[in-house]
Parts: C-alpha cells; structure tokens; sequence
C-alpha cells in the first residue's frame, strides 16, 4: 500500500479546472519531484493534498484512508504537512513562537524545537526575531522548519527556491538534508530542473492540470523533461509513459 | 456606439442598447408620465401614500449608490435626512417659502457632507459605518440641544398652511418625484459614465482599483455628497409628509434599518435592486406597521437571512435566470448579422458590469 | 476641588469603557470584524444579571458568575452559526448581519422586557453608592474603583494569555493568517469561536457593571456600541493596553463635559472622537484597517 494514493483527482478555480484526471502515487520514503511551467497546476494540486483546496471529483488516500473530506487542519496529526509557496510565516510572531504553534498541533516525534534549530542552524540566533524581519532565505529556512516540527511522514515543499538568490537556495537545500536518512516522505515542487533532478528519486511532470511526463531521475533525460515541461512533445500518448 | 464603418460582416460590437432595455426605457417613460399625473386622478390618501413610496425609493437607492457602488457601508444616513428635515424648518423660519425651503434643506445636507466627508470618507468597513453612526447621533444631539429647533420635544412646519390638504399634498407629492427623479437619473449617469466601471471595481477591491489608477476618493466623494443630498431630500419630504418631527426619530438608526432591508432585500449593487426593495418594503409597512417591535424584529431578521443566503436581492434572481438588464447600465456583447443590419437582442450573450 | 472629582468619575468611567471596548477590539484583531451587535450583547448580560438577582434575590456579583458561562457559550454558538457564514461573504455582510441582529435584539428586549429602564444598582447593596472619602470634598465612589480594577485585570489577563499561552499564540496565528494556521493543525473555525466566547463575556461583564452604574433599557445597546468605538479609536487599534487608554480619554471627556452641562456628557466625548479620526493620527488608525 501506498503511503499517498491520489486517483483521477479534480481541482477547479470556479469554472477552470486547474488540476485534471490526476493519478498517481508515492511510495513511503519516496522523493519526488514536481515540475512544470507556471500555472501548470503544480501548486493547486499540493494544496488539495494538503487539504487547502477542495476536491471537485476524485480520491486521495493517505496510509489507505480516504482524506478527501478532512480540512487542512485535520491533515497536519495524520502526518501532511505543506511549506507553502510564499513561506507564509506567521509575521508578528518571532521564529519560535511560529515553530511553537505548529509544534503543538502535530505528532510527537524526532522533531522538537531544538532539534530542528540543531539541524538548521541558521536559526538558532533568530529564533527571538519577528519573522517579518528575516530575510528570504531565512523564512524559507524558518518555513521548512515550522512543517518539520510537525513531523511529517509526507512533507510538500512548494518552490522553496522562489525569489531567493542562488546562495540563498544553496542554504535551503542544504537544510533539506538534514531530511536524508529520516525515512520523511518528500513531494518537491520546483522550477529549477538541475535541482528537483539531483534532489529526486522520480519526477513527474505537469502540463495544464494533467501529468505528462513520469520517470526515475535517474533515467529521465533533461531533453524529455523540458520538451514535457512546455509541452513540446511530439505526437500524443507515447511521450506521456503513464499520463492518464 | 454604434461603429458599422468597415465592420466585417459576421462578428460582434460592443454596444450599450439591446432590445430590452429599449423596450425598459420606453416603459420607464409612460411609468414616469402616470406618476407625474397621479396627483390629478388619485385621491388624497393614494397621493400621500405614493408619496412615502417615493421617499422610500429614494433612499433605498440612496443606500445602495454608497454600499452597492462605492463599499461603502454607511449607518449614519439618518445624520442627512435630519439635516435635510431640519434645513428645512431653518430656512422657513428666515421666510423662505416652504417649498423652496425642502430643496435647500437637500442642498444644505448635500453642503454639510463636504466637511464631514473630511472625517469619515477615510475610513473603511466598519469604521466607516460606526463612523457615520457618531456623525448622526452628533448632528442629533446639537439639533436638540438648540432651542430655535424646539430642543428635544420637536417642531412642526407652518408654512405649509397656506395650502389646503388637496393641494398640498399634491405638491409634496410632485417635488418628491422630482427629487426621486433627479437622484435616481443622476445615479444611472454616473453608471453609465466612464466612471461607471471604476464604481463596481471600487466596491469590489478599493486597493486594486487604486493600483489601476483609478481616482478611488473623488468617486467616493461624489457618490457620499449624492447620497447626502438624496436623503437630504428624503428628510425634507418626511417632514412635508408628517408635518411634525423630533430629533430622536428623524435623527433615528432604524431609518438605517428600512435602507439597509430595502436594498438587501432587492438587490445590492444593481439599479433595478432597490426600487424593488422599496415596493416590497412599502407592502410590508402599509401592512404591518402597527406590529411595533415584532414588525422590527422581522425586519431584521430577514435582513440577516438576506445576508447570508442571498446577499444580492430578489433583483439578482431575476438578473441571473432572465439573463436580462432592464436599464442600459453597462456593456454587452452583440452579434452583428450583416454590416448593416445588427441584431441587437442577444438573450444568449454573457451578462456585463 | 470637584474638578478632581470630574477627573476621578472620568477616570472610573473610562474603565467601564476600556471593559467593553476590548471584546470588541478583539473580535476585530482576530476575525476583522466590526461586531454591531456587541453593545446589545453587554446590554443582554444587564438583563440577565438583573433578572437573576431580582428573581431570586441573589447579589449581582453572584448572579455574574452564572451569566458568564452562559453568555460565552451563546457567543460560541454565535459564531458558529451566523458570523462564520458572514466572513465567507466577504467585507460587507458582516457588517449588514451583525447589524440585523442588534435590530432583532434590542427589539427582542423591548418586546420581553418593556422599554422601561433598570439599574442592578438596588441589588448590589450599599457597594453602588460607596465611596471613600480622601479629603472633605474628595471622594473615590467604590464601584468605580471596582470596574477599573476590572478593566486592568481583564485586558491584563488578556494580553498574557495572548502572549504566552498555546491558544493565544494561535489565536494571534489565526489573525494573521488563518488559512496557513490550517495548514500547521490550527482550526481557524475553532479559534474564531473562541474569540467571540472571550469578547461576549467581556461585554457581558461590562453590561452587568454599567447596570450597577446606571440605568439601562433596551435601547441602551446602540450608545454602548459607539462608546466602545470610540474608546478603541481613540486608544488606537490592535492595542488591548491602547483600548484603556482610549477609554480613559473618554470617559473624562465626557465627565468634563458632563461637568458643564449635562446635555453636553456624550457631545463632548463625540467631538474628541471626531477630533482624533480627523488628526493624523486617525489617519494612520485607518490605515491599520486596510492591513
């Protein structure tokens, strides 16, 4: 069993369905990446995992239970949790006091305060700052860290690289090691190719809603992927491997 | 608006007329010559009562211009009906004749909202509302507090003595229509101006609109200055109506209350919206007024369930399955058959505005 | 020597005010909404401490103790039914429902209870008229010090919890962002209800000290309202310690122009109000809001 299912899931923004017909799954301790231009509906669809936007049709299945009916709220004890895109800190309140808050509402686990701010050190001397004063790089950390204290079994990072500068983005992947070895479930929406390749075990690219594009890192080439990402391929089902 | 100049021949304009609203106009126009007449057919009961339906249209569209087109939620109209009123017993005691006293006690609400506009047009949502509540329950406390007004216990307009009932009330009648008239044609204007869709962009997010360049204060302006003189109005003819009036009821939050039912209940944000809430509202006072507090406990009660459960009013049940727009506010798409002859009744096409 | 006086009632009754600006002002940092309704909520708590004690004869500060845990459980549901549905529809039908219901209300009390006006006053014993004497000719009446006392400890109370417990943390959380607080396992829904339970038994406190105070009727609502308006506007928004302040300033101002006239209490406590939305400062309060 799958520790994520999702089948022929639908998301819509009133009328325009951004997500489409999606299928597939994540095998626990799995990394996978999430690529596509923007708008591809790559961030729709980790929010209706998530629980933060509502399914129109279709079924997602965590550990084999059906989720579809549970709020976002209800996600984060099962083992969800999403760094949204953007960060989203919490701005009046400092670093800890945001790591505090999603502390209390997730499971037990390796993850406490100061075994995350061990992990990622570039936190330690800001925990007493207002998270509205840290710079990018800083609340991505901040962000990452906030999702890990609710230790997840499914962690979904949305565009972690996202405004930052390189040496910024260097930093965060950094901290993402930390993941390495914990057995955390990951689901990486990312634009950089090079990265979201080196970081995954298997990619899967989305073109308007729908998968196109589905493989091991390892034997995706970076041609397949970009012609995939801005749907150049040529000819219909047979560059779509298991697109539905 | 009609470019038919190198139109090909199959195709689509943008236009402000359909058939609808040509044949809506053209009803409008007898409606309004009936109404101009009523005085001389109906008798003195009908007129007086016409005559209330009239203050009520008036400032239900009043509301609905600030609410329905500016966001701006005001529960202090009632400052600018008192001023209205009372604007108009000031000029009657200096010996202006009554009825040109009404149209200076509207013009002197439509003054006084220039420097009250300095505090309160900054202000947003609530405060905006609980904002104009102070301003009212002010204007309120200073009327009572002069004696030259009779102070608290209230006073009454003389002037129109002259008149026998017949014939004053007729009057009152037709100035009523004509301010109804006025504001209401004003406010179809300023829809149909350029400055129309900055309104309806305004109302639904003052910050983007303001991004776009639209000049948020002015039109905001424009529209609080209208709706202050329309209640104005609305006071004066009150008073006209009554011929009696107290601070605390002229001055009163439940003239607030039957606004903000009329427009919920007929329809936020649309032209035809309030004048339905109006009719709707004159039917239920005509029937229930004698009910006291479980007439007003009803009233709010369903202006809460309207809220909820259908925020844009009976009109925009209408609007959405009849796909239709009485008055030629806004945009529509028409399909052209040939170059020369457009066909103009697009039952089919997306509703604009 | 009575100036000192004035200034001390003012003082004593900003405290009443500050009372029942905070609920107010609370339910306007979480939830960004204006409540209409909440002067005739702290008027509902009048009624039934009044009730209470009249019917069985038990001291008010008794009967407050039984009205709390069943106004907050009314402002629970409240929320849960009628304001939830209202933030989903966006700015303005907040506003028009909480309106509605201080219409239904105070028409509900008029209808239950006659329009005439009550005060707890004669329950409470002799504390309602109680004052220490300091000199001859100045007196601090015992009530007042009682709902200042109030006042301080509730907004106190409250910024602690706020700042160092669990629910406020997320409570703050929720304020600026409920739909991440979602995301990290808060239940914006249950936070909001929460809010309003606080903000109602706030109001319902200060209802039941005003009935001590003074007189009330159903009716008593609406002018409550903008008191508690004025009292956060002027103390500037987002400040529970502001609230205080703002109630301070306007209680003396209308004890100043109480002084002078007694027609002149409120209009004097409106005029600072419009002054400072006029200021610069009221400029920068509105702009707070658009936050």
């Amino acid at each position: 069993m799958s520790l994520l299912e999702v089948e022929r899931l639908e998301a819509r923004y009133g009328l325009l369905a951004a997500v489409r017909q999606v299928s597939f799954s994540i095998e626990d301790g799995e990394r996978v990446a999430l690529v596509g231009a923007n708008g591809a509906g790559k961030t729709t669809l980790l929010r209706a995992i998530a629980g933060a936007h509502p399914h129109a049709s279709g079924r997602v299945a965590f550990d084999g239970v059906d989720i579809g009916g549970l709020p976002a709220h209800r996600r984060v004890p099962l083992g969800i949790a999403l760094v949204p895109e953007g960060r989203r800190l919490f701005p009046g309140l400092t670093v800890e006091e945001n790591l505090l808050v999603a502390a209390g509402r997730g499971r037990a686990g390796r993850w406490t305060v100061p075994a995350v701010t061990e992990a990622i050190p570039m936190l330690d001397p800001l925990l007493g700052q207002r998270a509205s004063t840290l710079s990018g790089g800083q609340q991505q950390a901040a962000a990452i860290a906030r999702a890990l204290v609710t230790n997840p079994r499914l962690l979904l990072l949305d565009e972690v690289s996202l405004g930052l500068s390189p040496v910024a983005v260097q930093a965060v992947y950094e901290s993402l090691r930390s993941l390495e070895g914990s057995g955390t479930t990951v689901v990486l929406v990312e634009q950089d190719l090079t990265r979201a390749l080196a970081f995954a075990d298997r990619v899967l690219c989305v073109l308007e809603g729908r998968i196109v594009l589905e493989g091991a890192a390892g034997t995706l080439t970076r041609e397949q992927v970009t012609e995939a990402y801005f749907g150049l391929h040529h000819g219909g089902a047979a560059a779509t491997g298991e697109a539905v | 608006m009609t470019a038919e100049t190198g139109v090909p021949s199959t195709g689509w304009r943008v236009g402000r007329w359909t058939l609808t609203s040509r044949i809506s106009i053209g009803v409008v126009a007898v409606v309004l010559v009936l109404l101009a007449i009523v005085p001389l057919t109906l008798n003195d009961n009908a007129v007086e009562q016409l005559t209330s339906l009239l203050i009520f249209v008036i400032l239900a569209g009043m509301w609905n211009a600030l609410a329905g087109y500016g966001g701006m939620v005001s529960v202090g109209q009632q400052g600018f009906i008192g001023l209205g009123a009372y604007g108009t017993i000031f000029f009657t005691h200096r010996g202006v004749p009554p009825y040109l006293a009404m149209v200076l006690g509207a013009l002197t609400a439509a003054a006084l909202s220039l420097p009250l506009s300095l505090v309160v047009l900054r202000l947003r949502g609530g405060q905006f509302a609980i904002g104009t509540w102070v301003v009212a329950a002010t204007l309120a406390i200073l009327v009572s507090l002069d004696s030259d007004f009779g102070g608290g216990t209230g006073t009454s307009l003389t002037g129109l003595n002259v008149y026998d009932q017949t014939m004053r009330e007729g009057y009152t009648y037709w100035l009523t229509l004509g301010f109804a008239v006025l504001v209401l044609g004003l406010s179809l204007l300023l829809l149909r101006s350029r400055h129309g869709t900055a309104l309806q962009a305004i109302r639904d997010d003052g910050g983007a609109a303001a991004s776009l360049g639209v000049r948020v204060l002015p039109l905001k302006l424009v529209l609080f200055v209208l709706a202050a003189f329309g209640c104005g109005a609305a006071g004066a003819m009150i008073l006209a109506n009554t011929l009696f009036i107290q601070p605390q009821s002229i001055f009163g939050v439940q003239w607030t209350a039957y606004m903000i039912f009329m427009v919920l209940v007929g329809g936020l944000g649309t032209f035809e919206g309030p004048i339905v809430g109006a009719l709707i509202f004159f039917g239920i006072q005509y029937e229930f007024a004698n009910g006291g507090t479980w007439y007003l406990i009803g009233l709010g009660a369903v202006a809460v369930f309207f809220a909820l459960v259908l925020p844009r009013g009976l009109w925009s049940l209408v609007e959405e399955r009849a796909q239709v727009q009485l008055l030629p506010v806004g945009y529509r798409l028409l399909r052209l058959r040939s170059r020369s002859s457009p066909d103009p009744d697009t039952s089919g096409s997306p509703p604009s505005g | 020597m009575t100036w000192v006086n004035v200034l001390i009632q003012g003082v004593m009754l900003g405290g009443v005010y500050a009372l029942l600006a905070c609920g107010l002002s609370l339910m306007f940092g979480v939830m960004r909404i204006i409540n209409l309704a909440h002067g005739d909520i702290a008027v509902v708590g009048a009624y039934l401490v009044w009730e209470t004690s009249t019917k069985w004869g038990i001291s008010p500060f008794l009967t407050i103790l039984i009205a709390l845990p069943l106004m907050m459980a009314l402002g629970y549901l409240l929320q849960i039914t009628l304001l939830s549905r209202s933030l989903r529809g966006g700015q303005l039908v907040p506003l028009l429902t909480t309106f509605g219901l201080a219409v239904v209300i105070q028409n509900l009390l008029q209808q239950l209870f006659s329009p005439d006006v009550h005060s707890i006053a004669p329950q409470t014993g002799s504390i309602a008229t109680a004052a220490w004497h300091l000199t001859g000719q100045v007196s601090i009446p015992v009530i007042g010090l009682i709902s200042l006392a109030l006042a301080v400890a509730v907004l106190g109370g409250l910024q602690l919890v706020l700042r160092t417990t669990r629910f406020g943390r997320e409570m703050r959380a929720t304020a600026e962002d409920p739909d991440t607080a979602a995301l990290m396992g808060v239940n914006a829904g249950a936070v909001y209800a929460r809010a309003t339970a606080i903000a109602v038994a706030t109001a319902t406190l200060a209802g039941a000290i005003f009935a001590i105070r003074s007189t009330f009727g159903p009716t008593s609502g609406s002018t409550q309202l903008i008191f508690a308006f004025e009292a956060v506007v002027i103390g500037g928004l987002g400040s529970l310690w502001g609230t205080l302040w703002g109630g301070i300033v306007l209680g003396v101002a209308q004890a100043i122009g109480g002084h002078i006239d007694p027609q002149y209490a409120v209009l004097a406590g409106n005029l600072v109000f419009l002054v400072v939305l006029a200021s610069p400062r009221g400029r920068a309060i509105a702009a707070e809001v658009a936050r």
